[in-house]
Formats: C-alpha cells, sequence, structure tokens
C-alpha cells in the first residue's frame, strides 16, 4: 500500500503542533508518546498500521472545532475516528497527522418520541442508541455487526448499513441531521430534527463521505417503534450456489423479509464455536427473519417455507424462544471476529445484484481455489452486499499480497457483474487503488471538486478513498 | 493480528502462549465496547484492545516495563468482561497474567506503590494478619483524612464496622451429611472473606450438610493465590497454590472428593486455572485434577439440586460478580436457585459491567473504581430490591460501602431458604 511522503515541513513542526494542542485540550486529552499512540496506529483492517503524530480525545463540539483551528492554522492533517472498527482502515493514520477520535463524546443529547428521533453525540456507540429508546418502545435502524462497538461518526462517514437495512434503509435513511466542524474549525448544522431539510441534500453529500468533508461531532437520528414480534428462521442448504438461488427467489416472490443473512461452512462452524446457536450442518446456511404480528409472522414464513422447500433444503428450523432468536443473531454478528479462530483476514465489502449471487460465489470458489487461500463468506444477501472473508496468514512473508491480489480479483468481479467496491465498509485505504475500476477519471474528477468546496487544503483523512495519482496535483498544492 | 517474535523467543513457554493468544486476536475492537475502565475514561489505551496492543509491544521487543505501558495495565480490573465479548476467542487472562509477571520482573515502581503492594501482598492472604490490621484500621480511621494518599484512604474507608470473631467452622475438620452420604465435598475456606465475614462459610457448611454433603475443611490450606497473582508476584502465588494443591490431593486420595467447592468467585477463577499455572511441572497431573474438581458453589447446588420453596416475596437484586460471569462463565445458575427457593430475582442495568471491587483494585485504583461502584450502586438500586445477593466476598464489600440496601452471599439466601437461620445483615435491617 503506498502511502504519500510525509510533509517534512509538518514533522520539522512537530513540538510546536503539540504544543497548540496542548493549549486547547485538558491534558488527558492529548497523547503524543510513541508507546501511547501505538495503540492508534490501526483500525480494525491491521494490515496496515502508522503511528500518527499525535492522538486527541475532546470531549465537546468546542473542542473539536478548537482542534481543528489549530491545525488548519498549522497546516496539520487530521485523521477523524469513531470506534476504531473500520475494516477499510478509514482511520489509519498518517505520520504527519492528528488522529481525532471522538470516541469520548457519547452523550444522548436529547429523545423526542412524538417527533421520533434522538440526538446523540457522534462518538455514542451504535447499540447503545437503541439502548437509549428502548425502554420507551424504540430502536435505531441501522446495525452493523460491530454495532456493539462501532461508533455513530463511523456509521455516518461510511454511511453504514447492516442485516436489518434489507427493510430499513441503510444510515443516510435514518439520519436527519448532523453537526459538523470543517477543516477550519467551524461549527455548521445540516438538517435537523425534521424531515428534509431545505436546500440541495448537502446532508446525503456527509453522509458516506469516510472524513473527506467534516468531524461530524453530533446527529440527529430517526428512531422507529419496534415491531411487534420478529423470528428468525434457519435454512441449511448442500451448496453454496443453491443457497445463493433461494435468495434470488424469496426476493422475486415479492417477499420483504427485515433480514436474509447468508453463511458457508467455514463460518458456520467458526461461530457456532462462539455463540452456540445451534446452526445445522451444512455447506450454506440463511438466517431469514421476518416480523410483525404473530400472524403476519407466520403468513411469511409458510411463504418462505414453500419457496426454500423448491431449492431442497438440509435443514429448516425456526427459532422458538426469544433466547434461541438471540444466539442466532449472536453468531451472526460475531462472524468477522469469530473467523479469527480460522487465522488472519481481509474482510471485503462488494455489492452486486440479487440475482448474481450464485454466479458470484461460484467464480468466487474458482478464484480462491486459484490463489490457494481459503474464503469464507458471511454476508446481507437479501440486498447483495457480499463480505467475502479471505483467511491468510500474517506473520508468512508475501501472503498478504497474495490475499490482497485475490481481493482485488474478487471486487473487480463485483463490477463486472453490475456491482461496486463496497456496500457499507467504505472505500477507506482497502479499495482506494481500485475505484478507477468502477469510476472513470471524469467520474472521480467530481467527486474531488466536492471535496475542494469543504477541504480546500486536502488535510482531511489524507490518503484514502481517491488512488494517490488521482489526488496527487492536489495534495502537492 | 500479525506478531514479531524471533525463534528464540518462540522457545520460552509463557511468550509462545501470549503468541498463540495474539495471534488470535484480530484487533475487531468488540471488547472495547464492554470493558468498564474504557466506559469510564474512552480511551483505547484502556481498553482491552489498547492493552493487547501494549502487550505485544513490550512482548515482542522484550523491553523492560514503562511507567506508560504500567499505567494502563494496572487500570485493567481483570473483570474479563472482554472474554465473554470476544468472538475469537482472545484468552486475555492469561497474556495479562503475563504482562503484570512482566512488569513484577523488569519495572521499578515508586516507592510509596512498592510499599502499598508489598503490604498488601504479605497481609490480605494470611487471615490472622488481616485481622489484626482490621482491628488496627478501625482505631485509625478517625485519622483517616490527614493521610494525603488516596489509596490508605480507600483502605481504611473499606474497613467493616464489625470485624467478627474467627470462627471455629474454619479449622480443618469434617462435617457429617444431614441423613446419607451422597457427596464428600471440600470446602475452601479462604483467606480474606473468613476474616472479614465468616457468615458465609457457616452457611456454606450448614446447607451443603442439609443436601447430604460431608464437608470436609483441609488442613494446609490457604489464600488461593489469586491476590498476589493479580500483582504480577507469580512466585509467591504459585507457593499458595502448590500448598492448596497437596491439602486438597490428600483428601482425594485417602476418601476421595466429589468437588472442591468455592463460595468466592475471584478464588474459583484461580483454581479453575491451576491446571494452567502447573502445566508443565511435576505437579502438572494433581493440578490438573484440582482444577477438575473445583467448582462454584452454585454449581454444586444445581447439580444436586435444591427443593423447590414457597415464594417469600422478597425482591432480590442479583449482582454477577465478574469471577463468576466472566471468569467462570457461570451466569444463570445463582439466579436459578434463588428463583427456586422462593425468592423474586431482578438484575441492574449493565449487569455485566464490573462494581469495581475486582480484588485488590479498590484499594490500588480508588478513583476508576469509585466511579465503577457509583454506577453499579444506581443500577441495583433502580430495581428498589429489599436485599442484594452476589457470589463473591469483594463485591460484597465493595457495594455495601455504598449503599443501605442489605448485601448478603447468595449461599446465605439459599441457606435460609431451605431451613437455616436468617442472614444477620437482613436480621440487623
Amino acid at each position: 500500500m503506498d502511502m504519500p511522503v510525509p510533509d517534512p515541513v509538518i514533522l520539522a513542526k512537530r513540538a510546536r503542533i503539540v504544543a497548540r494542542l496542548a493549549g486547547v485540550l485538558p491534558a488527558d486529552a492529548l497523547i503524543t508518546d510513541p508507546t501511547e499512540t501505538r495503540a492508534y496506529e490501526c483500525d480494525a483492517l491491521t494490515a496496515y498500521r502508522c503511528l500518527p503524530m499525535a492522538v486527541v480525545l475532546p470531549r465537546t463540539t468546542e473542542e473539536v472545532a478548537a482542534v481543528m483551528r489549530a491545525c488548519h492554522e498549522e497546516g496539520v492533517k487530521v485523521i477523524p475516528r469513531g470506534a476504531g472498527t473500520s475494516l477499510a482502515g478509514g482511520s489509519l493514520p498518517t505520520p504527519d497527522a492528528v488522529v481525532l477520535g471522538v470516541a469520548r463524546m457519547n452523550a444522548v443529547i436529547e429523545t423526542d418520541y412524538p417527533n421520533r428521533f434522538i440526538r446523540v453525540q457522534a462518538g455514542r456507540t451504535n447499540l447503545s442508541v437503541t439502548g437509549a429508546v428502548e425502554a420507551a418502545g424504540f430502536f435505531y435502524a441501522p446495525d452493523p455487526s460491530s454495532q456493539l462497538a462501532c461508533a455513530i461518526a463511523g456509521n455516518i462517514g461510511m454511511n453504514s448499513g447492516g442485516a436489518h437495512c434489507l427493510k430499513y434503509g441503510v444510515t443516510t435513511n435514518n439520519l436527519l441531521g448532523v453537526t459538523m466542524v470543517t477543516m477550519a474549525g467551524e461549527v455548521v448544522q445540516v438538517g435537523g430534527p425534521y424531515m428534509d431539510a431545505g436546500g440541495l441534500d448537502l446532508l446525503g453529500v456527509i453522509c458516506g463521505s469516510e472524513g473527506q468533508l467534516g468531524v461530524v461531532t453530533e446527529a440527529w437520528l430517526r428512531i422507529l417503534p419496534k415491531p411487534e414480534g420478529a423470528r428468525p428462521v434457519l435454512m441449511g442448504f448442500g451448496s453454496n450456489e443453491v443457497a445463493g438461488a433461494c435468495v434470488s427467489d424469496i426476493i422475486k416472490g415479492g417477499l420483504l423479509p427485515v433480514a436474509i443473512e447468508f453463511m458457508d461452512r467455514p463460518c458456520i462452524e467458526a461461530t457456532e464455536a462462539f455463540a452456540k446457536a445451534g446452526y445445522p450442518d451444512c455447506e450454506a446456511l440463511l438466517i431469514v427473519e421476518v416480523e410483525g404480528s404473530p400472524a403476519e409472522i407466520d403468513e411469511q414464513l409458510a411463504r418462505i417455507k414453500a419457496i426454500a422447500a423448491r431449492h431442497n433444503p438440509v435443514a429448516y428450523r425456526e427459532a422458538a424462544s426469544e433466547d434461541e432468536a438471540k444466539r442466532i443473531w449472536l453468531g451472526r454478528k460475531s462472524a468477522f471476529g469469530a473467523m479469527g479462530q480460522m487465522g488472519d483476514y481481509i474482510c471485503l465489502d462488494g455489492t452486486i445484484p440479487v440475482s448474481e449471487l450464485s454466479f458470484v460465489l461460484r467464480r468466487i470458489a474458482e478464484l480462491s481455489d486459484g490463489y490457494g487461500l481459503r474464503v469464507a463468506n458471511v454476508f446481507h444477501a437479501g440486498d447483495g452486499n457480499m463480505h467475502p472473508l479471505i483467511i491468510f496468514n500474517a506473520n508468512k512473508p508475501g501472503d498478504l499480497d497474495l490475499a490482497e491480489a485475490l481481493g482485488a480479483d474478487i471486487l473487480k468481479l463485483c463490477v463486472e457483474v453490475g456491482g461496486c467496491l463496497t456496500g457499507e465498509h467504505g472505500v477507506g485505504v482497502e479499495k482506494r487503488d481500485l475505484m478507477d475500476v468502477q469510476f472513470t477519471r471524469e467520474d472521480m474528477e467530481a467527486q474531488l471538486r466536492v471535496k475542494d468546496v469543504f477541504d480546500p487544503g486536502w488535510l482531511l483523512n489524507p490518503a484514502k478513498v481517491f488512488p494517490l495519482y488521482v489526488t496527487a496535483s492536489r495534495r502537492a498544492a | 493480528m500479525q506478531t514479531n517474535f524471533t525463534a528464540d523467543q518462540l522457545a520460552i513457554p509463557a511468550l509462545a502462549r501470549s503468541n498463540e493468544i495474539l495471534r488470535s486476536c484480530v484487533h475487531c475492537g468488540f471488547c472495547t465496547a464492554t470493558c468498564p475502565t474504557y466506559q469510564v475514561l474512552g480511551d483505547e489505551l484502556d481498553s482491552p484492545r489498547g492493552r493487547i496492543y501494549l502487550i505485544k509491544e513490550m512482548l515482542e521487543t522484550g523491553r523492560a516495563a514503562d511507567a506508560r505501558t504500567v499505567k494502563h495495565i494496572d487500570r485493567c480490573l481483570s473483570c474479563l468482561s472482554c472474554m465473554t465479548t470476544c468472538p475469537s476467542g482472545v484468552h486475555y487472562m492469561h497474556l495479562v497474567d503475563h504482562a503484570r509477571a512482566h512488569i513484577e520482573a523488569t519495572y521499578k515502581r515508586p516507592f510509596t506503590d512498592r510499599a502499598m503492594r508489598f503490604v498488601l501482598a504479605k497481609v490480605l492472604p494470611y487471615p490472622m494478619r488481616f485481622r489484626v490490621a482490621l482491628l488496627l484500621a478501625k482505631i485509625g480511621r478517625p485519622f483517616a483524612r490527614l493521610i494525603p494518599d488516596a489509596r490508605v484512604q480507600a483502605m481504611l474507608d473499606m474497613v467493616p464496622k464489625r470485624v467478627p470473631p474467627v470462627s471455629r467452622n474454619d479449622d480443618p475438620q469434617s462435617f457429617a451429611p444431614l441423613g446419607a452420604r451422597k457427596m464428600r465435598v471440600a470446602l475452601m475456606t479462604g483467606c480474606a472473606q473468613k476474616a472479614l465475614n465468616t457468615d458465609i462459610n457457616d452457611a456454606t457448611i450448614r446447607l451443603l450438610q442439609r443436601m447430604g454433603c460431608e464437608v470436609v475443611v483441609p488442613r494446609g490450606m490457604g489464600c488461593c493465590g489469586a491476590l498476589t497473582h493479580h500483582m504480577g508476584r507469580e512466585d509467591e502465588a504459585h507457593g499458595f497454590a502448590a500448598a492448596n494443591i497437596r491439602a486438597f490431593m490428600a483428601e482425594v486420595e485417602s476418601d476421595g472428593l466429589d468437588a472442591i467447592v468455592i463460595n468466592t468467585s475471584g478464588c474459583g477463577t484461580t483454581v479453575k486455572d491451576y491446571g494452567h499455572m502447573f502445566r508443565s511441572g511435576a505437579e502438572a497431573e494433581a493440578a490438573r485434577q484440582v482444577s477438575a474438581l473445583a467448582c462454584d458453589i452454585s454449581e454444586l447446588l444445581v447439580r444436586i439440586g435444591l427443593p423447590q420453596g414457597e415464594a417469600k416475596g422478597l425482591r432480590v437484586a442479583y449482582h454477577a460478580a465478574c469471577s463468576l460471569q466472566h471468569g467462570q462463565q457461570i451466569k444463570s445458575a445463582p439466579k436459578d436457585l434463588l428463583k427456586r427457593v422462593g425468592f423474586e430475582v431482578v438484575e441492574p442495568a449493565d449487569a455485566h459491567l464490573c462494581c469495581g471491587s475486582a480484588g485488590t483494585y479498590n484499594l490500588l485504583q480508588p478513583e476508576i473504581s469509585k466511579e465503577l461502584k457509583a454506577r453499579k450502586v444506581r443500577t441495583l438500586e433502580a430495581k428498589a430490591p429489599d436485599v442484594i445477593s452476589a457470589g463473591n466476598i469483594g463485591c460484597m464489600m465493595q457495594i455495601g460501602s455504598g449503599t443501605g440496601v442489605p448485601v448478603v452471599h447468595t449461599v446465605e439466601l439459599l441457606d435460609w431458604a431451605t431451613g437455616g437461620p436468617k442472614p444477620r445483615a437482613l436480621t440487623e435491617v
């Protein structure tokens, strides 16, 4: 992974920059010793690591603004960081940059049930947003698998999805407004506690901008009433392709379950060891969840069962209790982490048309054989958001390069069949150099011009999202 | 996660084990979400993921521990909530044990820190010394405000109002079962616990006798080693453990044992790890046997089966000790038992979070400990309980010092419900 040469001018005035930061932050909010900054050298993509110049952990929007003003005046790059759970290296530091972590900003500012929104500081974890409103019968819909730990700030940055987004949409469909600090340290509000803010949809531009445009410090989020009930069903199949075909048929049949999740054998085994969910012994597993009243659930499941029957499932089991449903989801949500039992991995995020599932799964298996690296599949099948996990050995020289090459081939395949590079994890550094597979130079130029407006000095989250050759002239200026 | 150990390093068993643990971590960050100190401090360095990184760096380079690394490792409660959360099965406990031993061997702590730890290590595990210290501290408490060190104040604050007289039940002996003998079990009588509270062992013995157990208090048994182990004083900890292994094995070899019962879950976690502690050595087989026999009192009672009781009209807030819920993964047994004998059982929000007691943590890290205690007391009191029950003396003392609600050991309630006396904490209200 090529990274730009660190700015020698910035490195030379490190002491001065640190002193300026110390002047605007409490002592425990600034980390500069390399022993301690090391813990911030990477996120959940550990293949790429780099010590930052400093780490700041502000508690308020005002502190964030003060840090941004100082960095802007000194020309220092800033790496926004939520909970550090990015699988795409979204918060990978550079040596001449300051990491700005918002994890301490985790307060609930306001809940408004009649108007169905919650306003939180952006460092709050995804699951604890639901935690704050569930007693009143509400929930926050986007549910990335890392929802226990990941921050709303990162969710907005990457426009995260999750298992239940098949029905409820991704972050952008559940975000009402943000308070954002620009690189110049200006605090702006975009959108607010109401639907459809006036003017151009700037919120749509900010959501998914991967920390390129500003640092989101607060957010108004749409909350929804909890459904009356929900029931997951486990369906086991003899092969990945058959399971893929079944997904296609369910969607084609006009059904819209809340979630259709897919796991293949390696994933089933790894997650079963952790969650003890009683997953069936099969090559490919679908977790399909429907919700509503008991009668609605029964009706939908009857139709789904009939469709599944056409694909000769080797197992079919509806969750019989709340506890069983919980375990089923615990396993699925822990799948990435649980794969750590099998080795190191790179997790991909390509998205494809659902009708192409069977074909793509077969091609992935062929590519995997060709490279001699195992690929485990666990993903949101209902909306075609795939997460092939390429298993490799980080301690074996050359293995990472091989895994990356296989990953690139799989992502190219996704684009070829009409899909895209990323569904919800973001481009980060991981898919940066593949952007030209999906976008023409003109497409990318249009995106760069948007960034020019928000961050003319190109100081925010450097060397991410766009191939370096595309941004070279702007970064040099 | 990638690691960088040399072949020579990997030839050392302790490093090989730590490498294995580090390799299984994928740095996903799930553990941060359930770590109490990260909840309080919000810095990755005070989370399991950050500490794993610090430990990795320290062990890979083989350098002496530095003050910054020590600060963050010292702040770890060893509550092991991270191990419950971790999907890839990272054995954080063995990793942090290794780090603590490395710190103890290579880092010179400031004088007051060393003195404090020395005193704790030489007093707490010895019931007689501890009892004398408690009595002296009672005299010293009025002067607590004059001492500037927060840790010393924390110690004096923890001293109970009543220091019980020695219970002769804790002497080596055998208690006959009531009725036919179903099992022969050894009771680990503990160290600090029996100086602070003698009711717990008394209730345990009565209850087990009633359930048809012969209860043996083995000769030569002492502290389980956890207190010194968590301070990184490996040799002392292993000394305690070896003595216990000999004491228990003597009983195994004489008349046989069906179980080693432990009613202080912090000790339980450690005794269950003896097999790992002595994995390569002459005691390996004996240690493995002792670990396999060790069980928490709630585990044994589930195995025996308690009679169903009538509703008592008493609401019990069950506090899950970390050493039970995370260290030993015993989650439902105590609650099931309480419900079975007739109590209404409620649980606080964020039950997975530590109360801040954590062995000697409340004494060594008073600020973080106080914050965790306040959170725990708040969530427990929100359930409006008549009584709070826990399976670990440390938690009982910690929570008891922050609430007016009586705090008892789970076994005291179970004993009472099956024919024993009403727990002292309830009669004194």
